[in-house]
């Protein structure tokens, strides 16, 4: 067994992690970076191609980009978290001059807004390991450790190669773990299986946000290729040839999904001007690569489409955001990027590409700086006792064995990604769901289990049945519609939920609504 | 999912072992990847845009595996597809693989200009 000590520990190596390596090691601390996979390939971000909130620092400016973005977010953003997020990007992106060739555009302006994703992890893994970080690609947190006064002490986890645990002990820990994407085949998101937001429940954090999940992204049938500029000059139709009267993209994935329920759905891209076609390979280099392997010109001729989940990943909801430096209600433990609830910057809304990766290089530096300064200020504590807190796919609280895994995470996944279940929720199918997932959560907690290399497989269908479970019983306890979450049977917004709520606890899920800031923040920004 | 490693190509430098997320390889002695989890691939094609030597074919198919001809494939042109347009490597320098990412917005402005589009408004930007 592999035992290390450090500073900070940081879990997830994806956009927030790799920010949240290279502050906590700037701000002076020693650190490690675990990464389930490769820090540089791992994450949603290193297959896409992220916006950033880029607004320059001109008072008005900002003002009028945060108004517009109060509205979507319906009452739960917070104009001061949308403040500073906008002010990071902008002093942050420059500095990965030298790690990430910026592009130069017509009139000889750099353009520090939009990164390539692979190239852009490519650069935070060589500024991570420029700060002095310590990275450890392929070791995953299996759960984490715990002093007698409730703070983290580290995490416990295992390597993938050969199944050995590593403990790592360290006087601050950020979470940077990701979304909840329940493998649904959307790009890259096959590591986001909740993890954190597991490992955080498991200490006693809040989650808040969970019914905000609901956002999908189009893509070729059968294929991953979750890339969707081209579709906003998508035509619809269905077997016959018919047309399928679809609004235009971007928003426009609620009648996609009341397409497909219907029978298959077939794409023209013929309204894709010739320049942009000839351009693509330069803009998204991953976008034609099924069509090719394919045969089909994506241009000419017609292709069915489906739409891929992005659970909590393009959602808002995740750990409580407890302080301004991305504490959870943990002490020791920090929230960084999708795994942090992001109701703060974007509301009840998904803050797209471009918000969503604004907060994970921001909350990422936050969660580091803070994490280096308390690990500065209480130190290690690396030799007093700490327990490992891991509990269902680990520990079975009865007879282990007879569970398998994958399907566990099938059943898991047959509530949350069915379009009619996500798009169309109702109180009766909500409540099926939440029965059903309750079954499911007391089977994982009381039998699964598993041995080496594949508790990895185990810790993760218990996290996905865990986040599941919070979405759904979330989902239910929003007796209203507002943002990206639907209800059939209550299709209006009723304010006496203009506040956020906060999903808690395992062995039982309670639900409650925070008193609703936002209001009050809203009138402050405006006078 | 991943399907295919070139062998004839392959010169076991072990990238793709080391840039899975997933773990789909286990690394051979010589260094050379063996395809041991393909169920595990989660179609990201990452372990092509970091393979020199053009030797892996990832299918675009991420549900079902599928029969791959090697020859076909080989003749095809496919492999390496994903390294050159993104510019990277020998293509680096090359002015027609440049970078032109940022253009993203502007595309979808137009989209939204064009007739049947939203008009003018917040994009999706990815």
């Amino acid at each position: 067994m592999t035992s290390l000590t450090a500073d900070v520990l940081v879990i997830g190596g994806g956009l927030a992690g790799s920010w949240a390596a290279v502050a906590a090691a700037r701000a002076g601390a020693a650190v490690i970076l675990v990464e389930k996979g490769y820090c540089g390939t791992s994450g949603v971000t290193a297959t896409a191609g992220p916006g950033h909130w880029w607004v320059p620092p001109d008072p008005d400016l900002r003002r009028a980009a945060i108004d517009r973005k109060l509205t979507p977010a319906a009452g739960l953003a917070d104009p001061d978290w949308m403040a500073r997020i906008l002010d990071l990007t902008w002093t942050s992106l420059p500095t990965l001059e030298g790690h990430y060739r910026f592009s130069v555009d017509e009139a000889g302006r750099k353009q520090y807004r939009a990164l390539r994703g692979p190239e852009y992890l490519r650069a935070m893994r060589r500024l991570a390991l420029e700060a002095g970080a310590t990275i450890l690609d392929h070791h995953p947190a299996l759960e984490l450790l715990q002093h007698g006064d409730g703070s983290i002490a580290g995490a416990r986890g295992l390597v993938r190669a050969t199944g050995e645990d590593w403990t790592i002990r360290a006087g601050a820990t950020v979470l940077a773990t990701g979304g909840a994407g329940f493998r649904s085949h959307l790009l890259g998101a096959a590591n986001n299986t909740g993890d954190g937001h597991l490992m955080a429940a498991e200490a006693g954090a809040s989650i808040s946000g969970m019914e905000f999940s609901t956002a999908h992204c189009i893509a070729p049938a059968r294929t991953t290729m979750t890339r969707s500029m081209s579709y906003a000059f998508a035509r619809y139709f269905d077997t016959d040839g018919c047309e399928v009267p679809i609004p235009p993209g971007p928003d426009n994935n609620r009648e996609i999904a009341a397409a497909l329920l219907k029978g298959p759905l077939f794409c023209s891209l013929e309204r894709v001007p010739e320049d942009v076609r000839r351009l693509l390979p330069q803009i998204q280099p991953n976008f034609g690569l099924t069509f090719a392997r394919e045969g089909v010109d994506p241009f000419t001729e017609r292709f069915e489409v489906t739409l891929r989940g992005e659970g909590t990943i393009r959602g808002s909801g995740g750990l409580r955001i407890a302080d301004a430096d991305c504490g959870t209600d943990v002490p020791g433990l920090f929230a960084a990027g999708d795994t942090a609830t992001r109701e703060l910057v974007a509301g009840a809304v998904s803050g797209g590409g471009a918000i969503n990766s604004s907060w994970a290089l921001s909350s990422g530096q936050w969660a580091g700086r803070a994490a280096a300064e308390r690990a500065r200020r209480a130190g290690r504590r690396d030799a007093e006792l700490a327990r490992p807190i891991g509990q269902a796919g680990l520990r079975p609280l009865a007879r282990p064995g007879g569970l398998d895994p994958r399907e566990v995470e099938r059943a898991a996944q047959a509530e949350v990604l069915p379009f009619d279940k996500i798009y169309f929720r109702q109180a009766r199918t909500l409540a099926a769901s939440a029965d059903r997932l309750e079954t499911l959560w007391r089977d994982t907690a009381d039998h699964l289990v598993a041995m080496g290399s594949d508790r990895l497989r185990a810790r993760e269908a218990a996290a996905l049945v865990a986040t599941a479970r919070w979405v759904t019983h979330a989902a239910a306890g929003r007796t209203e519609s507002r943002g990206m979450h639907y209800r059939t049977d209550l299709t209006g917004r009723d304010d006496r939920f203009a506040a956020r709520q906060l999903v808690e606890g395992l062995d039982r899920v309670v639900t409650r609504y925070e008193r609703p800031a936002a209001a009050t923040a809203r009138l402050e920004i405006a006078s | 999912m991943i399907e295919l490693v070139v062998e004839s190509r392959c010169v076991g430098c072990s990238a793709c072992v080391e840039v899975c997320p997933t773990g789909v390889f286990d690394r051979a002695a010589d260094g050379r990847p063996v395809l041991a989890r393909v169920e595990d691939c989660q179609t990201c094609f990452m372990c092509e845009l970091y393979c020199l030597a053009d030797a892996l074919y990832v299918a675009p198919d991420c549900e079902n595996r599928v029969p791959v001809d090697e020859a076909a494939i080989l003749a095809s042109g496919l492999l390496g597809q994903y390294r050159r347009d993104s510019g990277w490597d020998e293509w680096e320098a090359d002015p027609s693989k440049s970078n032109e990412h940022w253009r993203m917005e502007g595309v979808f402005a137009r989209a939204a200009r064009a007739p049947g589009g939203v008009g003018p408004g917040p994009a999706r930007v990815e």
